[in-house]
């Protein structure tokens, strides 16, 4: 089949713009702040020695390359090829690193001793805390009240790594206060702090510096499935909230138009109970967080809460570049409900011996619905994007096991 | 020339400068916020500054935070707020000015927005998530319907930035006066007044600057109009009086009357 679409080199523009989507919606004061992020991120990113610096991390710290695994029993239930890119054997269980430590190495470039994030769950957090850590670098996490009562696993790994983990109670309470706070603390600290955003998500240039960190991801995909296999998949499916492990696996792919690039929302408990994550699917254009992208809002354009089982997908906003894929017609989305995700984790754990995160268990959720559409020798693959060893005290209140 | 930077001349004849208290409209109540704006007027506001709360405002401290969602959750929309202007033009005729995030304007549509601004007698717009490079569709709105857009500039901007601002920038220039939040504070910043004077300058004679975040004492008022500042804005102080005595509505009226009319003394040149 031909590539028609061009697509690489035009996106972001100058101004942070993907098509309409994007830009700097941020207040004057981070703008300088922007601004010189995005310059160091231009020097520092085209070096040889930044790259052979974070092509180190990834490969003897971080573990890459991540093993894209022939699932053999789950291929003959579906009657198709599935390959899972296991991201969550990425040191701290997911993907979030790969950007945590391209991040952190940036900060280090740009003489900041301080990080800050946020996080949901703590995934993000605790990728943060580890590269704050490991690059010395004061640390400190903005996470919801609701979050850290829910997520105290996670509260306690992040302190352990010897990062502070400030509560927040202003809003919900929940991700997208704990980037308020983070934006904040930004805000006061612009000098010598480094905001360390965990996805695709906020002003010009986050969504694309998180995209290039995370782009390995679909970068091994490509050599992998080649060695493999000799040709490309016919099909990828990866899960998104804010969008990252998504943007990485997908932007490799983009002009490749033999392969179908399927992303996958919360569902949660169904989009017409309002209480679900999915921003693309089910949103409206709007502002938030930095940027012109979907978003779950009122008539009005207050932001309504999200709601999903899994807190990675539980965000009411989704990358601007997103938008644009899903407007050009180059990316499907799809959604997966709390219940659908829940079933996916016991499939595949029986299956597969794999424990996958309630993120990525929205994916492999879809795949099932979808398979009957591939015959046995086509080739799907799902980006695992992170363990489910996170997620055990949540499984335990929905899957009841015989004693 | 706009009316509020015909306020400003009139102030500067009386060797006066502007003050400009904020409150959110809604909070507590959209009645109550009535009255508050009443006291306001009463009490020597020059311009008010509304806000029309939205449900994630970044930009403001936890003052102001606490203050939308009070208003929030009493059911304020951005239809209340234009009804309240209409009820606020019965009783004066100071310039008015909304503050708001541009999501907010953004899905009311940005046209529609100025234009019921315009409709409704709102004189400026300050929008603190718009800078200047995503500003085109705002601005032709604001040019088409005489409603000023109105620019924010920080400590933090440079020069280059600042003159592309002041290129579009209409009302006043809101400068502000630290890193940081709004939010009442005790001491104003060195900052705050080196920024004032690296601003100066080039603002004189082309547009009034007014400063906020941070100012809550007399003596803070006096200080920014000594730098050369033609007006003060006074938010979160005056929100602080309103969240601490939210279930005595005489009170409030009170002590917020009593200390506008101590702020505005300060903005006249007797001392």
């Amino acid at each position: 089949m031909k590539n028609t679409l061009r697509y690489y080199g035009k996106y972001p523009d100058e101004y942070g713009h993907y098509g309409e989507f994007g830009g700097k919606f941020a207040p004057e004061i981070l703008i300088p702040a922007l601004d010189e992020l995005e310059q160091s991120f231009h020097e520092n990113y085209s070096s040889e020695k930044f790259q052979a610096e974070l092509i180190n991390l990834y490969g003897d710290y971080a573990g890459r390359p991540t093993p894209l695994y022939f699932c053999e029993r789950l291929s003959e239930k579906f009657g198709c090829k599935v390959y899972f890119k296991r991201e969550d054997l990425v040191h701290g269980g997911a993907h979030k690193l790969n950007n945590t430590l391209g991040q952190a190495l940036l900060a280090t470039k740009m003489k900041k001793d301080r990080l800050i994030a946020e996080t949901g769950a703590g995934q993000h957090g605790f990728a943060t805390a580890i590269a704050g850590a490991k690059f010395g670098l004061t640390t400190e996490i903005f996470m919801g009240h609701k979050d850290v009562m829910r997520q105290k696993h996670n509260v306690y790994r992040m302190k352990l790594l010897g990062a502070k983990v400030i509560p927040v109670y202003s809003g919900d309470q929940t991700l997208k206060d704990a980037i308020n706070e983070a934006l904040r603390d930004w805000i006061s600290n612009i000098h010598h702090t480094h905001y360390l955003i965990g996805s695709v998500v906020g002003p010009h240039p986050y969504p694309l510096i998180v995209r290039e960190f995370q782009r390995v991801i679909g970068k091994e995909i490509k050599e992998q499935i080649m060695t493999k296999e000799g040709r490309l998949p016919d099909v990828i499916l990866a899960c998104i909230g804010g969008g990252s492990n998504a943007m990485g696996t997908f932007y490799e792919f983009i002009e490749n138009d033999s392969t179908a690039l399927i992303g996958i929302e919360a569902e949660g408990e169904g989009i017409a109970t309002g209480k679900h994550g999915a921003s693309l699917f089910a949103g409206t254009k709007g502002i938030l967080h930095g940027a012109l992208t979907y978003i779950l809002q009122d008539e009005y354009g207050q932001i309504q809460e999200s709601h999903s089982i899994s807190a990675g997908l539980d965000y009411p906003g989704v990358g601007p570049e997103h938008v644009l894929l899903k407007e050009i017609g180059r990316l499907k989305v799809v959604a997966a409900t709390d219940k659908e995700a829940l079933e996916a984790i016991d499939l595949c754990c029986k299956t597969e011996g794999i424990i996958p995160a309630l993120e990525p268990a929205h994916a492999i959720a879809h795949a099932a619905k979808i398979s009957a559409e591939y015959d046995k020798d086509d080739i799907m693959v799902i980006t695992l994007s992170g363990s489910g060893s996170k997620d055990l005290d949540i499984l335990k209140q929905h899957m009841r096991l015989e004693e | 020339m706009s009316k509020i930077e015909q306020k400003f001349i009139e102030l500067e004849k009386k060797n006066e400068k502007a003050l400009i208290p904020f409150i959110t409209l809604g909070d507590p109540s959209p009645e109550f916020s009535l009255k508050i704006v009443r006291t306001l007027v009463d009490s020597g506001a020059d311009i008010i500054e509304l806000g029309i709360p939205f449900s994630d405002p970044i930009a403001d401290g936890p003052t102001i935070q606490a203050s939308s969602m009070r208003s929030l959750a009493n059911g304020m929309t951005p239809d209340l707020a234009f009804n309240l202007v209409k009820e606020i033009r019965g009783f004066t005729n100071i310039p008015l000015v909304f503050l708001t995030y541009y999501n907010i304007v953004f899905q009311r549509g940005v046209n529609r927005f100025f234009h019921d601004c315009s409709e409704c007698g709102i004189d400026g717009v300050i929008i603190p998530d718009l800078p200047v490079e995503e500003a085109a569709l705002a601005l032709e709105a604001s040019r088409k319907t005489n409603v000023d857009l109105i620019f924010i500039v920080t400590p933090a901007t440079s020069e280059s930035r600042l003159s592309k601002i002041l290129q579009v920038a209409r009302g006043f220039v809101y400068v502000v006066s630290l890193f940081g939040v709004t939010g009442a504070r005790k001491k104003l910043s060195e900052i705050t007044l080196e920024t004032l004077k690296k601003i100066k300058p080039y603002t004189k004679g082309k547009i009034p600057v007014s400063v906020g975040f941070g100012i809550s004492k007399p003596e803070h008022v006096k200080e920014l109009i000594l730098a050369g500042a033609d007006g003060a804005i006074v938010g979160s102080a005056i929100i602080d009086i309103l969240a601490k005595n939210l279930k005595h509505e005489k009170v409030v009226i009170e002590k917020i009357g009593k200390y506008v009319q101590i702020m505005k003394k300060m903005t006249i040149r007797h001392w």
